[in-house]
């Protein structure tokens, strides 16, 4: 996978999580992603970034175009020093939830992407990659 | 305080969310709507989501606990002009809205907000 240009969004605010979706909009429509693709991508980005801030209070994100042989993709990168999530699997699974929410946003965001990994140390904090390809 | 305009249109109250909702402003919403249902005595609620270019879990959520509270305030709440992209995200993530009553735009909406309340044919605001 080749890296393209790429860009940095700050995430310490409920704020900062509508910037977050808004940067990924416009990376999306530049890179000429269908709508639903769009609207997939931008979802994904916004649960992952309330991660970054409820859980891992607070963290960036990281916007690149990427390419492999065949295709273009849009990558993210989502990095917290929060305390970690000491059972990823279970993360994942429909439902789990620590704090108040659905328990949608990690394994409900994997579903919007295609490429989709998580490393995180007890803690340290948690890094979210996605790819989207076109 | 930044706040989504609530319009009363006699026993109903409309709302349109024009503006990409940060969290806060979204609970700032549910409280306000469960607020004016009990003030003015509400019998239903209109939400226009036609510009939102996404819902994720916590609109979505936000959307299922006005739906909840206005239902335990004697309230119908319809949810009027998803996007059809909006939709088919939402439910691949996870969330099929289930408890909150739909229209494809404010017109068939206010039709069933009549009709849910049995006096579809009532002259509007009666």
């Amino acid at each position: 996978m080749k890296s393209g240009k790429q860009e940095t969004v700050p995430i310490a605010t409920s704020s900062d999580v509508v910037m977050a979706r808004q940067k990924v909009r416009q990376w999306a429509t530049e890179m000429k992603f269908t709508l639903v693709d769009q609207t997939k991508l931008v979802t994904a980005a916004s649960e992952l970034a309330r991660n970054a801030l409820e859980h891992g209070k607070g963290g960036h994100m990281v916007i690149e175009q990427v390419e492999n042989s065949v295709k273009n993709g849009l990558k993210l990168v989502f990095e917290d020093q929060g305390p970690g999530i000491p059972d990823i699997e279970a993360a994942l699974r429909d439902g789990f939830t620590t704090g108040g929410g659905m328990g949608l946003g990690l394994g409900g965001s994997k579903r919007l992407v295609n490429d989709f990994h998580v490393e995180s140390q007890p803690g340290k904090g948690t890094r979210v990659t996605v790819v989207r390809w076109k | 305080m930044e706040r989504i305009p609530i319009l009363r249109m006699g026993q109903f109250l409309l709302v349109t969310i024009q503006v990409d909702m940060h969290d806060r402003l979204a609970l700032q919403l549910q409280d306000d709507l469960t607020e004016k249902i009990s003030e003015w005595s509400s019998r239903g609620v209109l939400i226009d989501i036609s510009t939102l270019e996404i819902v994720d879990s916590f609109i979505g959520r936000m959307l299922a606990n006005i739906a909840a509270m206005a239902r335990v305030l004697d309230a119908e709440t319809v949810v009027v002009g998803m996007q059809p992209a909006v939709a088919i995200t939402l439910v691949e993530l996870g969330m099929s809205l289930a408890g909150v009553r739909t229209a494809l735009n404010v017109e068939t909406g206010m039709e069933l907000l009549y009709e849910l309340r049995g006096d579809f044919h009532s002259e509007m605001g009666g």
